[in-house]
């Protein structure tokens, strides 16, 4: 009986990126000593060490940094707060008694028994074959990601002519990143009328360089037996079909694919924790509890985001929520009143609202199906209009973060449902 | 023109009259200045890495400490390539000062003591 | 000079070298690509047949019959995993079930046991996701499903451990008879051998031309697949074939090995024999056909899709046989499904013909048959893993994360012989990069482990073969 070393911690958080850190520091802060944190790479940071690129920390620091920036200030805390952690430890299995198995070189199979888990594993890329693009399989093509991490940590160059396909931020960084290290980024694809990324990386990864984008295309073929040696492209129609007599070839020996994220949520549904058909996520009430008493979620792991900011002030209310779990200031049984998106949104987060649990003020993430230019944003509670927010622009590749005070919300029971739309 | 100067992305209109500009749209004061810059003097925050040996960490992110000529970007990328750096780097620290006479400071986004990540 | 030389090294050319390697010969294999497995052998459905199809009275029928048994041993020696789930081949119409009736009759003629005719209602009861409108199905319970390119580097493994040259990265230019046997001239030196067993797949008849021009052809037959997330093997639980018809048979649903999905080929006649590339048409119209036997193909679980080339001959059967005129020099050509079946049974075959040919065998006393497969970390128990780490503590390091596998396998798998050299080599041996987030993750974990196994450095590290660099320089 000497397979597993066992140990016994208050709070194991799963993941030592941004999420992560943010979630065990609070936890700490907010009055629970006995923490791990496990962490699957070599160092701690997750994504955030491969993001060289600034535009992180507006909102909690007040100031722009850069992703390793925005990392080193929530490791040096993690540090000075003496939060145990393990690097290089891959968990293998959470169960629903809040058990969690890894393992890691030095010391082979650990099972650790927590009193409250939370869940930061973050996301991970779309690739090629989701998108079931036909061709050869030559080297080359790479996920924009992956391209970064060869690119800003390993210092390898992944080509010398390269297509974007998808113009999600990552694609858009990379094409600056590509540029800047001397590649010629022949073009950026994208299958939707609008780009996925945000505004200011068009200007400043697409404009400053001149790299175009092209909306509504997308890439129909993959040519090369060894290395990519192009790919032909397409326009779309509205209804996002092809049009034909639009093709044309690129040369190139590189296609970077920046097509989405997937929150990883394989230990999630092994624990038998029940997930949004939409997010891909976790669903989660107002204090990121999951469908699993005591394991709380938060970070891309629950849906992807844009910004770290948003990522962190989440995840502290997942860290707060887990001590107030673990001290039992909350009740497990609290009634619960669903949140669900309305008229052209997509999703919201979190899907649950509980009416008896800590007196906070409530706030959602949502995103919008469409483009709009100037509309409102309606929370609504069994279609009563209880607030209304005025929106200059409204993307789906901008998500939206709303407040609504918790007295602002009338009296109700467990069978009402608050929805958000977009009018 | 879209602000660039963080995330929010604010969508600027700016009207000059002769010296004067004029900025609507902005939802801060570093707006105005972007706006300004982008028709005058236009300047962007370069990020990269720099080689550094004797660590685990075969790069180490740098950037200008404040915004930089974006004419020049590419400039500054060739005096980066000839860069190596050995630990300990602290964060913060200039990696190179005052680069291409421009007044400006490449400093250190991350540190990298001996032996860790 | 060798005894003999085996020309490609896919299933069939990997399994006559492992028969061949029990006897005190001098054998080298010859491989063009930078691995083995690497052609036809590699984009294949891995389905063993149970051999009601093929045509009574031909090779294939023969061949197939007897190589289908012939796995359980064969897979249990060297670690390779085998599962009998059985083949169902269904009917939607009156039409069809009568050509199930007839393909049965087939069956009992090519002597295959455990063949039996279904209604309905039991095929819904073992495959609750089949077509609505299915009738009654074949079911086959002898049908099986392998790895086909973990079973060909088993072989190679196998037969290399046991004293068989394997030679990677040499094309074969030129063949010339000699008194006592053939000069095989390759891109790097020549090479003198008695017996020459050409199992060159769709480029046969090229190498007959060498020698003397071919009395058959060979066309390029592609087949393109889909392959699914592991969450979606459980689809369904047996190789489900549709009912073949004059336009042809359709395409197939089957778990693999691993748990996944796999759904193809659609067969197109093509003129380019190195062309594996997928089309659009191709990858619809198999997810378009395939629907039509099964309900719910989860199009949206997509991993990854690929294309094969069937080395089909125009004789309609497989060609086995010694060259007229030619002593010594052996074809084993056109092995189109069921090839991978048949590929034991062709072995033997083989050896009979070398033995009518003159060639004296004689068994080695130090032949061992026992590969020891590669430990699948996640498949252990938790005692077994903690012994492993224990020592050897890389097999606590998780590399790949989709399929859980460690750094202590993917080293074991660079270090053997016919070892991994590339990135794909790796993930064809331990299914590392394999699962739904194709290499995202570890794919630069992997080219830093080949780097320093290898002792290369990262940009000299190929994705599969020659020219397919990964890495363009340092920054």
């Amino acid at each position: 009986m000497t397979t597993y070393k066992k140990a016994c911690y208050d709070l194991v958080v799963i993941g030592g990126g941004p999420a992560g850190l943010a979630a065990a520091i609070e936890a700490k802060k907010n009055g629970i000593h006995h923490i791990l944190l496990l962490e699957r790479d070599r160092e701690l940071g997750g994504i955030l060490q491969q993001c060289i690129h600034n535009g992180f920390g507006i909102h909690v620091f007040k100031k722009e940094l850069t992703g390793p920036e925005y990392a080193e200030n929530f490791i040096d805390e993690l540090r000075d707060l003496g939060i145990e952690y393990k690097l290089d430890t891959m968990v293998l299995g959470v169960h629903e008694n809040k058990t969690v198995e890894a393992v890691n070189p030095q010391e082979g199979l650990l099972s650790i028994q927590a009193k409250a888990v939370v869940l930061a594993m973050g996301c991970r890329e779309r690739t090629r074959g989701a998108l079931n693009i036909p061709g050869s399989r030559p080297a080359g093509i790479f996920t924009a990601g992956t391209a970064q991490r060869l690119v800003n940590i390993e210092g390898y160059m992944v080509g010398k002519k390269a297509v974007i396909l998808g113009s999600g931020d990552i694609g858009l960084i990379m094409a600056r990143r590509m540029t800047l290290e001397g590649a010629k980024v022949e073009a950026v694809v994208e299958m939707m009328p609008y780009p996925g990324g945000l505004n200011r990386n068009i200007v400043q990864c697409l404009d400053d360089f001149d790299i175009p984008l092209l909306l509504s295309h997308t890439v129909v073929n993959v040519y090369g037996r060894n290395r990519l040696e192009g790919v032909d492209i397409m326009k779309v129609d509205k209804d996002r079909q092809v049009i034909p007599g639009t093709q044309r070839r690129i040369e190139c020996d590189t296609m970077l694919l920046s097509v989405g994220l997937i929150p990883e949520n394989e230990l999630s549904v092994d624990c038998g924790i029940k997930l949004d058909a939409v997010t891909q996520g976790p669903i989660v009430d107002n204090s990121m509890e999951t469908s699993a008493e005591g394991v709380f979620a938060c970070g891309n792991v629950v849906h992807v985001h844009d910004l770290v900011d948003f990522v962190t002030e989440e995840s502290r209310r997942a860290g707060r929520s887990a001590v107030d779990y673990i001290q039992r200031k909350t009740t497990a049984t609290g009634v619960k009143i669903k949140v669900v998106p309305g008229e052209t949104v997509r999703y919201v987060v979190p899907q649950l609202v509980n009416l008896d649990g800590p007196d906070m003020d409530f706030e959602f993430f949502l995103r919008s199906r469409d483009v709009h230019d100037r509309a409102s944003l309606v929370i609504s509670l069994d279609g009563q209009k209880i607030k209304t927010i005025r929106k200059r622009y409204l993307v789906p590749g901008e998500m939206q973060h709303i407040k609504l005070k918790r007295k602002a919300l009338p009296v109700c029971s467990g069978g009402s449902t608050l929805s958000i739309s977009i009018v | 023109m879209i602000c660039v100067v963080c995330p929010v992305g604010c969508h600027l209109r700016v009207s000059a009259d002769g010296d004067v500009y004029m900025v609507e749209g902005n939802q801060c004061g570093r707006g105005k200045v972007y706006a300004i810059n982008e028709l005058t003097n236009p300047l962007r925050t370069v990020t990269s890495t720099v080689k550094i040996n004797g660590s685990p960490m075969t790069r180490l992110p740098v950037k200008t400490k404040q915004a930089f000529p974006k004419g020049r970007m590419l400039e500054l990328m060739s005096v980066l390539g000839k860069v190596e750096l050995k630990p300990p780097v602290k964060r913060g620290q200039a990696v190179l000062k005052n680069v291409l006479d421009t007044g400006i400071d490449v400093v250190a986004t991350k540190t990298c003591l001996d032996n860790r990540v | 000079m060798y005894d003999i030389t085996i020309i490609g090294g896919g299933v069939t050319g990997c399994f006559i070298a492992r028969q061949l390697c029990r006897y005190d010969l001098e054998v080298v294999l010859i491989e063009k690509n930078y691995d083995v497995a690497n052609e036809t052998t590699k984009a294949n459905s891995g389905i063993i047949h149970s051999g009601y199809d093929a045509r009574p009275g031909t090779l294939k029928a023969k061949l197939n019959t007897l190589g289908n048994p012939m796995f359980d041993e064969i897979c249990s020696e060297l670690g390779v995993p085998l599962k009998r789930i059985g083949s169902l081949t269904i009917a939607k119409t009156n039409k069809e079930m009568g050509t199930l009736k007839k393909l049965y009759e087939r069956g009992c003629t090519n002597g295959i046991p455990q063949l039996s005719l279904i209604d309905a209602d039991v095929v819904r009861r073992i495959e609750p996701n089949i077509h609505h409108q299915v009738k009654g199905a074949l079911l086959a319970e002898t049908a099986g499903i392998v790895d086909p390119f973990c079973l060909t580097i088993a072989l190679a493994e196998n037969a290399s451990d046991n004293g068989t040259e394997v030679k990677l990265e040499t094309r074969i230019v030129g063949i010339d008879r000699e008194k006592d046997g053939y000069l095989l001239t390759t891109d790097g030196g020549s090479i003198r051998s008695r017996y020459v067993i050409s199992c060159a797949g769709v480029y046969a008849e090229e190498i007959n031309d060498l020698l003397t021009p071919s009395h058959f052809k060979i066309a390029p037959r592609k087949g393109d697949y889909v392959v699914f997330d592991k969450k979606t093997g459980g689809l369904v639980n047996h190789v489900i074939f549709q009912c073949p018809s004059e336009k042809g048979k359709g395409v197939l649903v089957t778990p693999t090995v691993h748990g996944n999905l796999l759904v193809g080929p659609d067969s197109e006649v093509v003129k380019c024999k190195d062309d594996v590339s997928t089309t659009r048409s191709g990858l619809d119209e198999i997810l378009a056909t395939s629907a039509k036997s099964v309900e719910g193909i989860p199009v949206g679980m997509a991993i990854t899709n690929f294309s094969g080339l069937r080395a089909t001959p125009d004789t309609g059967d497989f060609i086995i046989e010694e060259l007229k005129g030619h002593k010594g020099f052996i074809n084993v050509a056109g092995i189109e499904s069921p090839g991978l079946t048949a590929s034991p049974a062709i072995a033997d075959y083989v050896i009979e013909i070398l033995k009518s040919s003159g060639l004296d065998l004689k068994t080695k006393a130090d032949f061992n048959p026992i590969r020891e497969p590669i430990a699948e970390f996640i498949e252990l128990s938790d005692e077994e893993k903690s012994t492993l780490i224990k020592a050897n503590p890389l097999y606590g390091r998780v590399i790949c994360r989709c399929e859980n596998i460690t750094e202590g396998e993917i080293v074991d798998s660079i270090r053997r012989n016919v070892g991994a050299r590339s990135v794909d080599g790796v993930k064809r041996r331990v299914r590392a990069g394999m699962g739904r987030c194709q290499g995202g993750f570890c794919a630069p974990r992997i080219i830093e482990i080949l780097a320093r196994e290898l002792q290369k450095n990262a940009c000299q590290i190929l994705k599969d073969e020659k020219d397919s660099y990964i890495l363009s320089g340092g920054i």
